[in-house]
């Protein structure tokens, strides 16, 4: 039996090559959208704080879980929406107005 | 057989979402399909979060659907309200979110494992003190980019002393403290010991960044927030979290190399040593050049200028999106287009306070990407320019980095405004930029100093080149 431990790190190592190779060779014009998209997708944090926030009474587990999902989750829902706001905004062509 | 049957329904879930996050960035690389990117990876999230909510039982379902209630609003109103001027301060307090969670995540399962009365393994153990490390550096790095770019923190370095040697001398303690909770015992204040040490670091790592330091230190805060989410994974065994965690790490990583090599710096340099050595550097350069005269000239005389070139390059830079003047600077060139002038922006990477700062600026005020030229692209074509305004920037302008070895920014790459035929300069001053060295641009024979805020200049140049 393969140490846990050991096939998370395979996982952690394989999917940062992963991430390597996908956006290297980003124009400078999509820094700030590409930084903030990804900063929206670390709010995967939210999936780990809704696994600790387990059990139906209140304690310190389920409170620190609670907090964990309000900041995750503003970071998702934020992330995502502004990244779309700061791209609609980038054009080609001049618009017509 | 249930069991089995959930488990390989939420791991499939968490193989859709993964792809969708990988196709999602990639896709995010390119302009034309940036935006589509963008939606994918949002369907990723939201498939890896309906599929957790749905299979993982138990739950506290109404504190979790409060709690992403909560966010979500929290999370719309900031994401439509926010200027995209402040977007800087924006995207620092976002990687602090992420850091923030991973932390408390790491914290509650702590407090889990005690609860139960189970002794931690020494895998968890580890993983949750990385977390905590990781975790809570992010959290408190990124308050404090966040309130140096908001003004609430004074936005220069903040240095004291023996600062490298307390930063170095908390780390070990840390080391020393972890090792004392894996071999010993699983002690509740020793651990809330370590987690004050994390998020002090946190500070000191970003109190010595000043101004121009600022897009690689975002970055890296960007790259963090991702190796969080991954410790957090570890802390879990959570192959979505882990995966996800190690595309936002390696993406921040690379704009951090981008970010470090725009400045020709390693990132230990960046990190370690601020631009202490500088502030001798900048009392010796006001000095020498005390005496010396700059030809300054008024709107009129600089329109005339601009309308009756051929082709005009602007250089925005940090004092462009302060004085909040993406849209002037866009009239201007579309005042100059009328007379049939030819006008590009030069982005230098680090113009502003973080990667692609102008980018965003300028495609606010409507300005077509394809008029926004690299740093590698437009430094052959300065020769053949014959004006190039510089509005708010600075040290991305300074021939020193070229020519004098003694400055602090030598070796650093700059657009070369020098080289075109005639250099106009908007500044509000002659004060020395953020790295505190005295710009020999200002003092050249054809450059021509246009003082006065970024915004107002930029009008009276509208309004004068409207008159040609």
């Amino acid at each position: 039996m393969i140490d846990p431990l050991l096939t998370a790190l395979v996982v952690f190592v394989l999917a940062a090559f992963i991430g390597f190779e996908v956006i290297n060779k980003v124009p400078p014009t999509l820094h700030t959208p590409l930084m903030s998209g990804s900063n929206a997708i670390s709010g995967i944090a939210i999936i780990g704080a809704v696994l600790v926030t387990v059990g139906g009474n209140i304690n310190w587990v389920n409170a620190l879980g609670f907090v964990a999902i309000v900041l995750a989750t503003i970071n998702v829902v934020g992330g995502f929406m502004v990244t779309d706001r700061m791209l609609q905004m980038f054009r080609k062509k001049k618009a017509s107005s | 057989m249930t069991s089995s049957i959930l488990d390989n329904g939420i791991e499939l879930s968490y193989l859709i979402a993964a792809s969708l996050f990988i196709v999602g960035l990639k896709q995010l690389g390119s302009p034309a399909t940036a935006r589509k990117g963008n939606v994918i990876a949002s369907v990723g999230m939201l498939l890896a979060i309906v599929a957790t909510l749905l299979y993982q039982t138990p739950m506290n379902f109404p504190l979790i659907l409060a709690g992403i209630l909560i966010g979500s609003l929290i999370g719309t109103i900031t994401a439509q309200r926010i200027e995209m001027t402040a977007m800087p301060e924006m995207v620092g307090l976002f990687n602090g979110l992420g850091g923030g969670a991973s932390t408390l995540i790491a914290v509650a399962e702590f407090q889990r494992l005690l609860s139960v009365g189970e002794a931690p393994t020494l895998a968890s153990m580890i993983t949750i003190l990385l977390s905590i490390f990781i975790g809570g550096i992010t959290l408190t790095g990124s308050l404090v980019a966040f309130g140096k770019l908001q003004g609430i923190i004074g936005g220069s370095p903040i240095i004291f002393p023996l600062q490298r040697i307390v930063s170095i001398g908390l780390a070990v303690l840390f080391l020393v403290g972890s090792v004392f909770l894996l071999v010993e015992t699983t002690s509740e204040p020793v651990f809330m010991t370590l987690l004050s040490i994390a998020l002090l670091l946190g500070i000191l790592f970003a109190i010595p960044v000043g101004g121009a330091d600022m897009p690689v230190a975002i970055a890296l805060l960007n790259s963090f927030s991702g190796l969080a989410a991954s410790a957090a994974g570890f802390v879990l065994m959570n192959d979505m979290l882990i995966i996800a965690g190690a595309l936002v790490g390696a993406s921040g990583i690379i704009l951090t190399q981008i970010m470090c090599r725009a400045m020709n710096r390693s990132l230990f340099y960046v990190l370690f040593s601020a631009f202490s050595k500088t502030t001798t550097a900048v009392n010796i350069a006001t000095a020498e050049h005390a005496e010396r005269t700059v030809n300054s000239v008024d709107a009129e005389e600089a329109a005339m200028m601009l309308g009756y070139a051929k082709s005009v390059v602007i250089v925005p830079g940090y004092g462009m999106a302060v004085a909040q003047a993406q849209h002037t600077a866009r009239e201007l060139a579309d005042q100059l287009e009328r007379l049939g002038v030819e006008v590009k922006y030069a982005i230098h990477p680090v113009a502003g306070r973080m990667p692609g700062h102008m980018n965003v600026l300028l495609a606010e005020a409507n300005v077509p990407y394809p008029q926004l030229y690299d740093m590698d692209d437009i430094n052959t074509e300065f020769g053949n320019v014959d004006v190039a305004l510089v509005v708010g920037a600075n040290d991305v302008v300074n021939p020193a980095a070229r020519n004098d070895q003694n400055s602090p920014i030598y070796g650093m790459p700059i657009l070369d405004v020098d080289k075109a035929h005639h250099t106009i300069v908007i500044k509000r001053g002659l004060n020395p930029g953020f790295a505190g060295v005295q710009n020999e641009l200002f003092f050249e024979n054809k450059t021509m100093m246009l003082f006065g805020n970024a915004k107002n200049v930029l009008t009276d140049l509208v309004g004068s080149v409207k008159q040609l």
